[in-house]
Protein backbone atom coordinates (compact mmCIF):
# COMPACT_ATOMS: atom_id res chain seq x y z
CA UNK A 1 0.00 0.00 0.00
CA UNK A 2 1.22 3.31 -1.09
CA UNK A 3 1.60 6.20 1.20
CA UNK A 4 1.81 10.02 1.15
CA UNK A 5 3.16 12.98 3.62
CA UNK A 6 -0.18 15.07 4.40
CA UNK A 7 -1.38 17.37 7.36
CA UNK A 8 -3.80 16.06 9.85
CA UNK A 9 -6.75 18.04 10.68
CA UNK A 10 -8.76 17.62 13.95
CA UNK A 11 -11.07 15.92 12.53
CA UNK A 12 -8.67 13.30 11.10
CA UNK A 13 -9.25 14.64 7.75
CA UNK A 14 -5.71 14.45 5.41
CA UNK A 15 -4.77 17.79 3.80
CA UNK A 16 -1.82 18.02 0.93
CA UNK A 17 -1.59 22.04 1.60
CA UNK A 18 -1.86 24.48 5.01
CA UNK A 19 -2.91 27.51 4.03
CA UNK A 20 -5.00 29.74 6.28
CA UNK A 21 -7.91 30.44 4.42
CA UNK A 22 -9.85 33.92 4.09
CA UNK A 23 -13.19 33.68 2.89
CA UNK A 24 -15.70 36.77 1.87
CA UNK A 25 -19.19 35.83 2.47
CA UNK A 26 -20.30 38.53 -0.30
CA UNK A 27 -18.78 40.96 -2.87
CA UNK A 28 -18.43 44.00 -0.37
CA UNK A 29 -15.95 41.84 1.63
CA UNK A 30 -13.46 40.86 -1.15
CA UNK A 31 -11.54 44.11 -0.79
CA UNK A 32 -11.12 42.79 3.12
CA UNK A 33 -10.20 39.75 2.26
CA UNK A 34 -7.91 40.40 -0.31
CA UNK A 35 -5.87 43.21 1.86
CA UNK A 36 -5.05 40.68 4.05
CA UNK A 37 -3.85 38.48 1.72
CA UNK A 38 -1.64 40.82 0.99
CA UNK A 39 -0.56 41.79 4.27
CA UNK A 40 -0.07 38.29 5.32
CA UNK A 41 2.24 35.76 4.28
CA UNK A 42 0.60 32.00 3.88
CA UNK A 43 -2.85 33.21 3.43
CA UNK A 44 -5.36 32.91 0.30
CA UNK A 45 -8.33 34.86 -0.18
CA UNK A 46 -11.15 33.99 -2.69
CA UNK A 47 -13.08 37.22 -3.96
CA UNK A 48 -16.08 36.51 -6.16
CA UNK A 49 -19.00 38.64 -7.11
CA UNK A 50 -22.10 37.03 -5.43
CA UNK A 51 -23.24 36.45 -1.62
CA UNK A 52 -25.81 39.46 -1.52
CA UNK A 53 -29.86 38.71 -1.74
CA UNK A 54 -29.79 35.26 -2.66
CA UNK A 55 -32.44 32.72 -1.74
CA UNK A 56 -33.46 28.99 -1.26
CA UNK A 57 -31.31 26.63 -3.02
CA UNK A 58 -29.45 29.14 -5.01
CA UNK A 59 -28.01 30.54 -1.12
CA UNK A 60 -27.54 26.97 -0.15
CA UNK A 61 -25.32 26.22 -2.85
CA UNK A 62 -23.08 29.72 -2.26
CA UNK A 63 -22.75 28.91 1.33
CA UNK A 64 -22.15 25.06 1.22
CA UNK A 65 -19.79 26.09 -1.64
CA UNK A 66 -17.70 28.35 0.82
CA UNK A 67 -18.34 26.88 4.35
CA UNK A 68 -16.97 23.73 2.15
CA UNK A 69 -13.45 25.90 1.17
CA UNK A 70 -12.99 26.20 4.82
CA UNK A 71 -13.73 22.75 5.90
CA UNK A 72 -12.09 21.10 3.52
CA UNK A 73 -8.14 19.26 5.00
CA UNK A 74 -5.84 21.84 2.51
CA UNK A 75 -7.12 24.45 4.74
CA UNK A 76 -5.67 24.88 8.48
CA UNK A 77 -7.73 27.98 9.91
CA UNK A 78 -9.86 30.22 8.24
CA UNK A 79 -11.12 33.87 8.46
CA UNK A 80 -14.95 34.74 7.59
CA UNK A 81 -15.69 38.20 6.54
CA UNK A 82 -18.82 39.39 5.71
CA UNK A 83 -20.77 42.58 5.73
CA UNK A 84 -23.35 41.60 8.50
CA UNK A 85 -23.25 39.26 11.12
CA UNK A 86 -26.03 36.81 10.41
CA UNK A 87 -24.53 35.30 7.48
CA UNK A 88 -20.85 35.60 7.81
CA UNK A 89 -21.68 33.37 11.69
CA UNK A 90 -23.28 30.68 9.47
CA UNK A 91 -20.38 29.87 7.21
CA UNK A 92 -17.95 29.97 10.24
CA UNK A 93 -20.57 28.00 11.91
CA UNK A 94 -20.14 24.92 9.35
CA UNK A 95 -16.22 25.21 9.54
CA UNK A 96 -16.20 25.37 13.55
CA UNK A 97 -17.93 21.80 13.07
CA UNK A 98 -14.48 20.51 11.70
CA UNK A 99 -12.78 21.57 14.75
CA UNK A 100 -10.51 23.52 13.44
CA UNK A 101 -9.94 27.16 14.15
CA UNK A 102 -12.23 29.92 12.49
CA UNK A 103 -12.45 33.72 13.09
CA UNK A 104 -15.72 35.34 12.05
CA UNK A 105 -15.80 39.05 11.65
CA UNK A 106 -18.02 41.69 9.84
CA UNK A 107 -17.52 44.75 8.57
CA UNK A 108 -21.04 46.76 9.54
CA UNK A 109 -20.45 49.54 12.48
CA UNK A 110 -16.29 49.65 12.28
CA UNK A 111 -15.42 49.61 8.36
CA UNK A 112 -13.17 48.52 6.01
CA UNK A 113 -9.92 49.57 7.46
CA UNK A 114 -10.44 48.82 11.15
CA UNK A 115 -11.67 45.54 10.03
CA UNK A 116 -8.49 45.19 7.60
CA UNK A 117 -6.36 45.74 10.67
CA UNK A 118 -8.44 43.48 12.67
CA UNK A 119 -8.59 40.19 10.31
CA UNK A 120 -4.17 40.70 9.70
CA UNK A 121 -3.62 40.43 12.92
CA UNK A 122 -5.62 37.35 13.30
CA UNK A 123 -4.38 36.06 10.44
CA UNK A 124 -0.44 36.44 11.56
CA UNK A 125 -1.60 34.20 14.44
CA UNK A 126 -3.12 31.74 12.16
CA UNK A 127 -0.49 31.67 9.80
CA UNK A 128 2.23 31.00 12.90
CA UNK A 129 0.01 28.33 14.65
CA UNK A 130 -0.03 26.28 11.02
CA UNK A 131 3.46 26.97 10.18
CA UNK A 132 4.18 24.96 13.38
CA UNK A 133 2.10 21.68 11.45
CA UNK A 134 3.98 19.32 10.51
CA UNK A 135 3.56 16.42 7.56
CA UNK A 136 3.32 13.20 8.24
CA UNK A 137 3.17 9.65 6.48
CA UNK A 138 -0.76 8.74 5.97
CA UNK A 139 -1.87 5.65 3.67
CA UNK A 140 -3.48 6.91 -0.02
CA UNK A 141 -6.60 5.75 1.30
CA UNK A 142 -7.33 8.95 3.17
CA UNK A 143 -6.34 11.11 -0.11
CA UNK A 144 -10.32 12.49 -2.04
CA UNK A 145 -9.07 12.77 -5.40
CA UNK A 146 -10.82 14.56 -8.21
CA UNK A 147 -10.94 14.89 -12.30
CA UNK A 148 -12.26 17.35 -14.85
CA UNK A 149 -10.88 17.26 -18.24
CA UNK A 150 -10.83 20.97 -20.21
CA UNK A 151 -10.27 22.09 -23.82
CA UNK A 152 -10.22 18.25 -24.58
CA UNK A 153 -9.51 17.06 -27.72
CA UNK A 154 -8.96 13.52 -29.42
CA UNK A 155 -6.15 13.19 -27.62
CA UNK A 156 -7.61 13.19 -24.40
CA UNK A 157 -10.21 10.53 -25.47
CA UNK A 158 -7.06 8.29 -26.48
CA UNK A 159 -4.54 8.85 -24.06
CA UNK A 160 -4.49 11.19 -21.30
CA UNK A 161 -7.82 10.33 -20.02
CA UNK A 162 -7.23 6.58 -20.07
CA UNK A 163 -4.27 7.10 -17.91
CA UNK A 164 -6.23 8.95 -15.17
CA UNK A 165 -9.15 6.62 -15.32
CA UNK A 166 -5.98 3.92 -14.99
CA UNK A 167 -4.95 6.13 -11.47
CA UNK A 168 -8.79 6.01 -10.63
CA UNK A 169 -9.25 2.41 -10.94
CA UNK A 170 -5.81 2.30 -8.75
CA UNK A 171 -7.00 4.69 -6.10
CA UNK A 172 -10.73 2.78 -5.71
CA UNK A 173 -8.44 -0.60 -4.64
CA UNK A 174 -6.32 0.90 -2.27
CA UNK A 175 -9.27 2.40 -0.54
CA UNK A 176 -9.01 5.96 -1.28
CA UNK A 177 -12.08 8.49 -2.47
CA UNK A 178 -12.34 9.58 -5.85
CA UNK A 179 -14.50 12.28 -7.95
CA UNK A 180 -16.03 12.72 -11.30
CA UNK A 181 -18.15 15.43 -12.49
CA UNK A 182 -19.33 17.70 -15.55
CA UNK A 183 -22.99 16.67 -16.28
CA UNK A 184 -23.19 18.04 -19.77
CA UNK A 185 -20.49 16.52 -21.16
CA UNK A 186 -21.89 12.80 -20.59
CA UNK A 187 -24.54 13.41 -23.14
CA UNK A 188 -23.88 10.68 -25.35
CA UNK A 189 -22.33 8.10 -22.63
CA UNK A 190 -24.62 8.43 -19.95
CA UNK A 191 -25.79 5.07 -20.31
CA UNK A 192 -22.11 4.07 -19.94
CA UNK A 193 -22.33 5.79 -16.33
CA UNK A 194 -25.95 4.74 -15.62
CA UNK A 195 -24.57 1.24 -15.91
CA UNK A 196 -21.51 1.33 -13.09
CA UNK A 197 -24.02 2.51 -10.70
CA UNK A 198 -23.71 0.09 -7.74
CA UNK A 199 -27.52 -0.14 -7.32
CA UNK A 200 -30.58 0.86 -8.18
CA UNK A 201 -31.48 3.81 -6.07
CA UNK A 202 -27.98 5.38 -7.35
CA UNK A 203 -29.23 5.00 -10.97
CA UNK A 204 -31.94 6.61 -10.30
CA UNK A 205 -30.52 9.72 -8.77
CA UNK A 206 -27.73 9.80 -11.74
CA UNK A 207 -30.36 10.04 -14.44
CA UNK A 208 -32.72 12.11 -12.48
CA UNK A 209 -29.47 14.84 -12.05
CA UNK A 210 -29.09 14.04 -15.85
CA UNK A 211 -32.20 14.52 -17.06
CA UNK A 212 -32.99 17.67 -14.88
CA UNK A 213 -29.97 18.71 -16.99
CA UNK A 214 -31.20 18.38 -20.19
CA UNK A 215 -34.53 20.01 -19.07
CA UNK A 216 -33.26 22.86 -18.50
CA UNK A 217 -31.13 23.26 -21.96
CA UNK A 218 -34.39 22.41 -23.59
CA UNK A 219 -36.41 24.83 -21.14
CA UNK A 220 -34.16 27.98 -22.59
CA UNK A 221 -35.50 26.38 -26.11
CA UNK A 222 -32.14 25.96 -27.54
CA UNK A 223 -29.31 23.49 -27.71
CA UNK A 224 -25.53 23.44 -26.86
CA UNK A 225 -24.22 22.97 -30.80
CA UNK A 226 -21.84 26.24 -30.61
CA UNK A 227 -20.66 25.67 -26.84
CA UNK A 228 -20.53 21.61 -26.49
CA UNK A 229 -18.45 21.37 -28.45
CA UNK A 230 -16.32 23.87 -27.34
CA UNK A 231 -14.44 26.34 -30.34
CA UNK A 232 -11.24 24.64 -28.79
CA UNK A 233 -12.68 21.43 -28.72
CA UNK A 234 -13.03 21.51 -32.76
CA UNK A 235 -10.42 22.71 -33.32
CA UNK A 236 -8.69 19.70 -31.67
CA UNK A 237 -10.22 17.77 -34.08
CA UNK A 238 -13.95 16.91 -31.63
CA UNK A 239 -16.76 16.76 -33.50
CA UNK A 240 -19.77 16.01 -31.50
CA UNK A 241 -20.98 15.96 -27.80
CA UNK A 242 -21.23 12.45 -28.18
CA UNK A 243 -17.33 11.65 -29.32
CA UNK A 244 -16.98 14.35 -26.33
CA UNK A 245 -18.66 12.30 -23.77
CA UNK A 246 -16.99 9.36 -24.78
CA UNK A 247 -13.29 10.23 -24.14
CA UNK A 248 -14.31 12.40 -21.20
CA UNK A 249 -15.85 9.30 -19.74
CA UNK A 250 -12.66 7.51 -19.83
CA UNK A 251 -10.99 9.29 -16.85
CA UNK A 252 -13.38 7.91 -14.76
CA UNK A 253 -11.97 3.91 -14.89
CA UNK A 254 -13.96 1.15 -14.29
CA UNK A 255 -14.87 0.81 -11.28
CA UNK A 256 -18.49 0.74 -9.52
CA UNK A 257 -20.14 4.07 -8.59
CA UNK A 258 -20.74 4.07 -5.16
CA UNK A 259 -21.89 7.57 -4.70
CA UNK A 260 -23.75 10.23 -6.09
CA UNK A 261 -23.10 13.54 -4.76
CA UNK A 262 -25.01 17.03 -4.96
CA UNK A 263 -22.97 20.24 -6.30
CA UNK A 264 -20.59 20.95 -3.19
CA UNK A 265 -21.55 18.07 -1.09
CA UNK A 266 -18.80 15.81 0.70
CA UNK A 267 -18.84 12.48 -0.36
CA UNK A 268 -20.28 10.06 2.45
CA UNK A 269 -18.58 7.25 1.21
CA UNK A 270 -14.97 5.51 -0.19
CA UNK A 271 -14.44 4.73 -3.87
CA UNK A 272 -15.90 6.39 -7.27
CA UNK A 273 -18.19 8.86 -6.47
CA UNK A 274 -20.05 11.32 -9.48
CA UNK A 275 -20.75 14.80 -8.49
CA UNK A 276 -23.09 16.94 -10.51
CA UNK A 277 -21.10 19.68 -11.61
CA UNK A 278 -21.12 22.15 -14.57
CA UNK A 279 -18.49 20.97 -17.12
CA UNK A 280 -16.93 24.59 -17.38
CA UNK A 281 -13.33 24.06 -16.05
CA UNK A 282 -13.41 26.77 -13.00
CA UNK A 283 -16.76 26.15 -11.65
CA UNK A 284 -16.35 22.11 -11.61
CA UNK A 285 -13.13 22.22 -9.73
CA UNK A 286 -14.43 25.12 -7.27
CA UNK A 287 -17.14 22.71 -6.86
CA UNK A 288 -14.55 19.52 -6.35
CA UNK A 289 -12.60 21.84 -3.82
CA UNK A 290 -15.80 22.34 -1.75
CA UNK A 291 -16.53 18.89 -1.50
CA UNK A 292 -12.92 18.05 0.21
CA UNK A 293 -10.95 17.07 -2.58
CA UNK A 294 -7.06 17.54 -1.49
CA UNK A 295 -5.25 16.90 -5.22
CA UNK A 296 -7.28 17.34 -8.92
CA UNK A 297 -5.88 15.49 -11.73
CA UNK A 298 -7.00 17.87 -15.15
CA UNK A 299 -6.33 16.58 -18.44
CA UNK A 300 -6.32 18.72 -21.54
CA UNK A 301 -6.01 18.30 -25.20
CA UNK A 302 -5.75 22.19 -26.38
CA UNK A 303 -4.36 23.65 -23.45
CA UNK A 304 -6.77 24.43 -20.28
CA UNK A 305 -5.04 26.35 -17.76
CA UNK A 306 -7.46 26.42 -15.25
CA UNK A 307 -5.98 26.27 -11.36
CA UNK A 308 -7.39 26.48 -7.76
CA UNK A 309 -6.61 28.52 -4.41
CA UNK A 310 -6.55 25.42 -2.03
CA UNK A 311 -6.50 22.48 -4.53
CA UNK A 312 -3.06 21.51 -6.32
CA UNK A 313 -4.27 20.99 -9.97
CA UNK A 314 -2.13 18.71 -11.75
CA UNK A 315 -2.30 19.11 -15.68
CA UNK A 316 -1.58 16.55 -18.04
CA UNK A 317 -1.86 16.25 -21.91
CA UNK A 318 -1.01 14.21 -24.57
CA UNK A 319 -1.27 16.26 -27.26
CA UNK A 320 2.25 17.08 -28.14
CA UNK A 321 2.00 20.43 -29.33
CA UNK A 322 -0.08 21.79 -26.14
CA UNK A 323 3.07 19.87 -24.34
CA UNK A 324 5.70 22.10 -25.91
CA UNK A 325 3.76 25.26 -26.91
CA UNK A 326 1.98 25.31 -23.29
CA UNK A 327 4.89 23.92 -21.20
CA UNK A 328 5.11 26.11 -18.22
CA UNK A 329 0.98 24.63 -17.20
CA UNK A 330 1.31 21.01 -17.90
CA UNK A 331 2.78 18.81 -15.21
CA UNK A 332 2.84 15.08 -17.53
CA UNK A 333 3.44 14.92 -20.43
CA UNK A 334 1.37 12.18 -21.80
CA UNK A 335 2.39 12.12 -25.75
CA UNK A 336 4.30 9.64 -25.81
CA UNK A 337 1.45 7.23 -25.07
CA UNK A 338 0.22 8.29 -29.25
CA UNK A 339 3.91 7.27 -30.08
CA UNK A 340 3.71 3.92 -28.43
CA UNK A 341 6.72 4.49 -26.14
CA UNK A 342 5.38 3.45 -22.99
CA UNK A 343 2.00 1.95 -22.28
CA UNK A 344 -1.41 2.99 -21.06
CA UNK A 345 -0.14 1.25 -17.37
CA UNK A 346 3.19 2.64 -17.30
CA UNK A 347 1.52 5.99 -17.83
CA UNK A 348 -0.98 5.27 -15.08
CA UNK A 349 2.36 4.67 -13.07
CA UNK A 350 3.77 7.97 -13.83
CA UNK A 351 0.72 10.02 -13.36
CA UNK A 352 -0.05 8.28 -9.90
CA UNK A 353 3.61 8.94 -8.47
CA UNK A 354 3.11 12.48 -9.53
CA UNK A 355 -0.13 12.35 -7.79
CA UNK A 356 1.68 11.09 -4.33
CA UNK A 357 4.49 13.33 -4.72
CA UNK A 358 2.25 16.10 -5.22
CA UNK A 359 0.01 15.22 -2.25
CA UNK A 360 3.08 15.48 -0.33
CA UNK A 361 4.09 18.67 -1.40
CA UNK A 362 5.56 18.65 -4.37
CA UNK A 363 3.91 22.25 -6.28
CA UNK A 364 1.93 21.89 -9.40
CA UNK A 365 2.80 24.28 -12.38
CA UNK A 366 -0.82 26.31 -11.36
CA UNK A 367 0.62 26.59 -7.58
CA UNK A 368 3.51 28.07 -9.26
CA UNK A 369 2.08 30.21 -11.60
CA UNK A 370 -0.58 31.64 -9.30
CA UNK A 371 -2.93 30.30 -11.41
CA UNK A 372 -5.97 30.77 -9.12
CA UNK A 373 -9.42 30.25 -10.29
CA UNK A 374 -12.56 30.83 -7.37
CA UNK A 375 -15.84 30.19 -9.73
CA UNK A 376 -19.25 30.20 -7.57
CA UNK A 377 -22.16 27.97 -9.64
CA UNK A 378 -25.53 29.90 -9.23
CA UNK A 379 -28.21 27.92 -9.55
CA UNK A 380 -31.11 31.47 -10.41
CA UNK A 381 -30.15 35.34 -10.14
CA UNK A 382 -30.25 36.81 -6.77
CA UNK A 383 -33.74 38.65 -5.93
CA UNK B 1 6.68 2.90 -41.03
CA UNK B 2 5.99 4.57 -38.20
CA UNK B 3 2.14 4.23 -37.11
CA UNK B 4 0.53 8.42 -37.55
CA UNK B 5 -3.30 8.03 -36.68
CA UNK B 6 -4.86 5.16 -33.72
CA UNK B 7 -8.62 3.87 -33.94
CA UNK B 8 -10.23 2.62 -30.50
CA UNK B 9 -11.58 -0.45 -32.08
CA UNK B 10 -11.37 -2.28 -34.95
CA UNK B 11 -14.77 -2.10 -35.55
CA UNK B 12 -14.77 1.95 -35.60
CA UNK B 13 -15.13 3.64 -38.76
CA UNK B 14 -12.58 6.52 -38.11
CA UNK B 15 -9.19 6.87 -36.83
CA UNK B 16 -7.53 10.01 -34.71
CA UNK B 17 -4.70 11.16 -36.69
CA UNK B 18 -1.54 11.39 -33.90
CA UNK B 19 0.63 13.57 -36.27
CA UNK B 20 -0.57 16.11 -39.07
CA UNK B 21 -1.43 14.59 -42.11
CA UNK B 22 -0.67 15.34 -45.61
CA UNK B 23 -2.82 14.88 -48.49
CA UNK B 24 -1.78 11.75 -50.88
CA UNK B 25 0.50 10.57 -48.09
CA UNK B 26 -0.25 6.54 -47.42
CA UNK B 27 -0.38 6.20 -43.11
CA UNK B 28 -0.13 3.33 -41.11
CA UNK B 29 -3.10 3.26 -38.79
CA UNK B 30 -2.81 1.01 -35.46
CA UNK B 31 -6.21 -0.06 -33.57
CA UNK B 32 -5.60 -0.01 -29.90
CA UNK B 33 -7.65 -3.03 -29.01
CA UNK B 34 -6.22 -5.90 -31.53
CA UNK B 35 -2.66 -4.06 -32.61
CA UNK B 36 -3.64 -4.73 -35.91
CA UNK B 37 -2.01 -2.48 -38.28
CA UNK B 38 -4.01 -1.06 -41.50
CA UNK B 39 -2.25 1.83 -44.72
CA UNK B 40 -4.73 3.82 -45.50
CA UNK B 41 -4.32 6.66 -48.20
CA UNK B 42 -5.53 10.43 -47.29
CA UNK B 43 -7.33 11.98 -49.73
CA UNK B 44 -6.83 15.37 -47.81
CA UNK B 45 -4.92 16.95 -45.17
CA UNK B 46 -5.67 15.64 -41.72
CA UNK B 47 -4.39 17.54 -38.77
CA UNK B 48 -3.33 15.99 -35.81
CA UNK B 49 -6.19 15.01 -33.59
CA UNK B 50 -8.60 15.37 -36.44
CA UNK B 51 -10.42 11.94 -37.98
CA UNK B 52 -9.89 9.73 -40.75
CA UNK B 53 -12.37 7.75 -42.17
CA UNK B 54 -11.47 4.46 -42.27
CA UNK B 55 -14.72 3.16 -45.00
CA UNK B 56 -16.94 4.37 -47.29
CA UNK B 57 -19.69 5.95 -45.73
CA UNK B 58 -23.12 7.37 -47.46
CA UNK B 59 -25.05 10.24 -46.13
CA UNK B 60 -27.02 9.64 -43.27
CA UNK B 61 -24.96 6.81 -41.99
CA UNK B 62 -23.90 6.76 -38.34
CA UNK B 63 -19.93 7.23 -37.50
CA UNK B 64 -18.77 4.87 -34.96
CA UNK B 65 -15.97 5.41 -33.05
CA UNK B 66 -15.13 4.13 -29.59
CA UNK B 67 -17.64 1.10 -30.38
CA UNK B 68 -20.57 3.98 -29.87
CA UNK B 69 -22.42 6.24 -32.53
CA UNK B 70 -20.43 9.72 -32.34
CA UNK B 71 -23.45 11.09 -35.02
CA UNK B 72 -24.26 10.77 -38.73
CA UNK B 73 -22.97 11.71 -41.86
CA UNK B 74 -24.18 15.02 -43.57
CA UNK B 75 -22.90 14.02 -47.18
CA UNK B 76 -21.31 10.76 -48.22
CA UNK B 77 -17.83 10.31 -47.06
CA UNK B 78 -14.80 8.06 -48.89
CA UNK B 79 -12.65 6.20 -46.73
CA UNK B 80 -9.18 8.82 -46.44
CA UNK B 81 -11.40 11.91 -46.33
CA UNK B 82 -11.14 14.13 -43.28
CA UNK B 83 -14.18 13.57 -40.91
CA UNK B 84 -15.57 16.29 -38.93
CA UNK B 85 -18.06 19.09 -38.30
CA UNK B 86 -18.46 19.62 -42.41
CA UNK B 87 -18.88 16.11 -42.70
CA UNK B 88 -20.78 14.71 -39.61
CA UNK B 89 -23.21 15.87 -36.75
CA UNK B 90 -24.57 15.30 -33.64
CA UNK B 91 -27.84 13.24 -33.08
CA UNK B 92 -28.14 14.34 -30.00
CA UNK B 93 -28.33 18.29 -30.33
CA UNK B 94 -29.34 19.13 -33.52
Amino acid sequence: MSSFMGFERENGRIGTRNYVLVIPVDDLSNTVATAVENNIYGTRAIPHPYGRLQFGADLDLTFRTLAGYGRNPNVASAIVVGIEDNWTNRIADQIAKTGKRVEALSIEGSGDLKTIEKASRLAKDLVQEASTKKRKEFDVSNLVVSTKCGESDTTSGLASNPTVGVVFDRLVDEGATVIFGETSELTGAEKYIADRMANAQLREKFMKIFNDYQDVIRSQGVDLLGSQPTEGNIKGGLSTIEEKALGNIQKTGTKKITGVLDYAEEPKSKGLNFMNTSSAAAEAVTLFAASGAVVHMFTTGQGNIVGNHILPVIKTTANPKTAMNMKEHIDLDLSGLLKFQYTLKEAGDKLYNLLLETASGKLTANEILKHYEFALTKLYISA
Amino acid sequence: MATRALAHLEKDYVAVATDDLKKGENVEIAFLDTGKKVNLKVNEDVPLGHKVALRDLKKGDNIIEYGEVIGAATKDIKAGDHVHVHNIKSLRWQ
